[in-house]
């Protein structure tokens, strides 16, 4: 990619820019403070407001700001007007309210707490396998296999698979921005995949969120047409791994990087909720977009009709305004209403399964391995993009 | 037993289930994941300070506890 150095931030805003990728926060940080709202002529017009109460308004109001654009790329067209529809994430109401509470059942509290058991056993038996070593690549021998091997066994398609999805990831979530024809032609790829998987399920039903889907009806009692019942798979299936994993994986960091923190934490295992919600609210991965649907003004900012917005949810999760040491990993913060899974109708459908996983995993980790350093911090890349997590983490600890 | 009552707002809260982690006694979750208050007065000092720390960290701001 060959775009121009960001000439100033408030003005010419650019979340690709190698400057914004290696520390995002200095320039939220300064923008809080100095232009909370940002604006960009890059990628069509994007609007970036970065205080809390900007990003809790903006997410509350779908009236004025539509869900059909949610990733900001380079194309002139949104990706819903390209035929790509990944319900509820890409909808409005009244439509992503009914078809939300057709979801809503399978990822509840008691449904992500069956499958903890079978997490903890997934992370353990990752571990085993680099246990001995003494050194492993966590991003990528730990981290991203945890999501991807549970949310494959709730959609019920194999997980041996998992190559496959990390690749239609990459092109879709980080390459997409790019607005090149790769995400198109993931898209594509994810859509013939899952319909087979779809296809095996009606001629063989089993208990899982694809026959769910397939045996689900909308409130008027109509089935689920075959694009939408892709379309919310893909979302499953997309959604969960890139932010878990990059939420594993700059926890883990964090931890082989602040011993206290991570003495603290095999000594007190009672502040676990507690340090994952710290987590989630300092290394949120997640930065959600939409679409203006009506003329609004915000903060003294002409929102027109068509423009695009960010909402930078690790932004509003570092406000002063809201947080005592906003930087500052405090383990045992009593009050934290973060917004790491977003905020309003459209709240992380997978939320309650994605603090599980991290949770577990952290759980996990720290019995078995609990002192481990990480090799060398200059070399840990970040991903750029709308999610963001350290894509490689070389630990080293004691071989057991 | 103080006399407080807590609520949910049923239009405010959108599921995100801290308020049940953080004190399962006095909130129940549904099967879409709305909160209830379960436990919604003769609050013990315990009680009602989780109730306190639930309503702390709900990102909706969706819990008031009535004194």
């Amino acid at each position: 990619m060959n775009r121009p150095p960001v000439s100033d931030w408030a003005t010419d805003f650019d979340h690709l820019d190698p400057t914004f990728v290696a520390d995002p926060h200095a320039i939220y940080r300064q923008l809080r403070e100095e232009c909370p709202i940002a604006h960009t002529d890059r990628y069509h017009g994007v609007w970036i407001p970065t205080r809390y109460d900007d990003l809790a308004t903006i997410a509350h109001d779908h009236q004025h700001f539509s869900s059909r654009t949610i990733l900001i790329t380079d194309r002139a067209e949104s990706p819903t007007e390209l035929g790509f529809h990944a319900p509820p994430i890409t909808e409005d109401p009244p439509y992503h309210t009914d078809i939300r509470r057709l979801l809503l059942p399978v990822f509840s509290p008691s449904v992500v707490a069956e499958y903890e058991p079978i997490t903890r056993t997934m992370a353990n038996e990752l571990i085993d396998t680099f246990v001995h070593a003494g050194a492993c690549d966590a991003a990528i021998d730990y981290a991203q296999h945890v999501p991807i091997k549970v949310i494959s066994r709730m959609l019920g398609i194999p997980d041996t698979d998992h190559a496959r999805f990390r690749d239609w990831i990459h092109r879709l979530i980080e390459q997409g921005p790019a607005g090149g024809e790769t995400a198109l032609d993931a898209i594509m790829e994810v859509g013939g995949y899952l319909a087979k998987h779809v296809e095996n399920h009606r001629t063989t039903p089993r208990d899982d969120i694809i026959s769910h889907l397939i045996d689900a009806r909308m409130p008027d009692g109509r089935e689920l047409t075959g694009d939408e019942i892709l379309g919310v798979c893909m979302l499953l299936l997309l959604a969960g791994i890139d932010t878990t994993w990059s939420a594993i994986g700059a926890s883990l960091l964090h931890l082989a990087t602040h011993p206290a923190d991570r003495h603290r934490l095999v000594a007190e295992p009672q502040l676990m909720a507690s340090a994952v919600e710290e987590f989630l609210r300092v290394f949120a991965p997640v930065t959600m977009a939409r679409e203006v649907a009506e003329d609004i003004t915000i903060g003294g900012c002409p929102m027109r009709a068509g423009d695009r917005m960010l909402l930078p949810f690790p932004s509003g999760n570092r406000d002063p305004r809201v947080f005592e040491d906003p930087d500052q990993v405090v383990l045992d913060r009593t009050m934290n209403r973060h917004f790491a899974f977003g905020v309003g109708i459209h709240r992380c459908l997978g939320s309650n399964l994605a603090r599980m996983e991290l949770r577990v995993a952290i759980e996990t980790w720290l019995d078995r391995i609990p002192d481990f350093v990480l090799d060398n911090e200059s070399a840990v890349p970040w991903s750029a993009g709308q999610v963001r997590g350290p894509r490689s983490l070389p630990f080293r600890f004691d071989p057991r | 037993m103080a006399p407080v009552k807590v609520v949910v707002d049923a239009q405010r809260c959108q599921g995100h289930n801290r308020c049940a982690a953080l004190a399962p006694e006095l909130f129940a979750i549904d099967d879409l994941g709305y909160a209830q208050a379960a436990l919604t007065d003769h609050l013990d000092g315990a009680q009602l300070a989780s109730a306190r720390l639930a309503a702390a960290n709900c990102p909706e701001h969706a819990i008031r506890i009535e004194d």
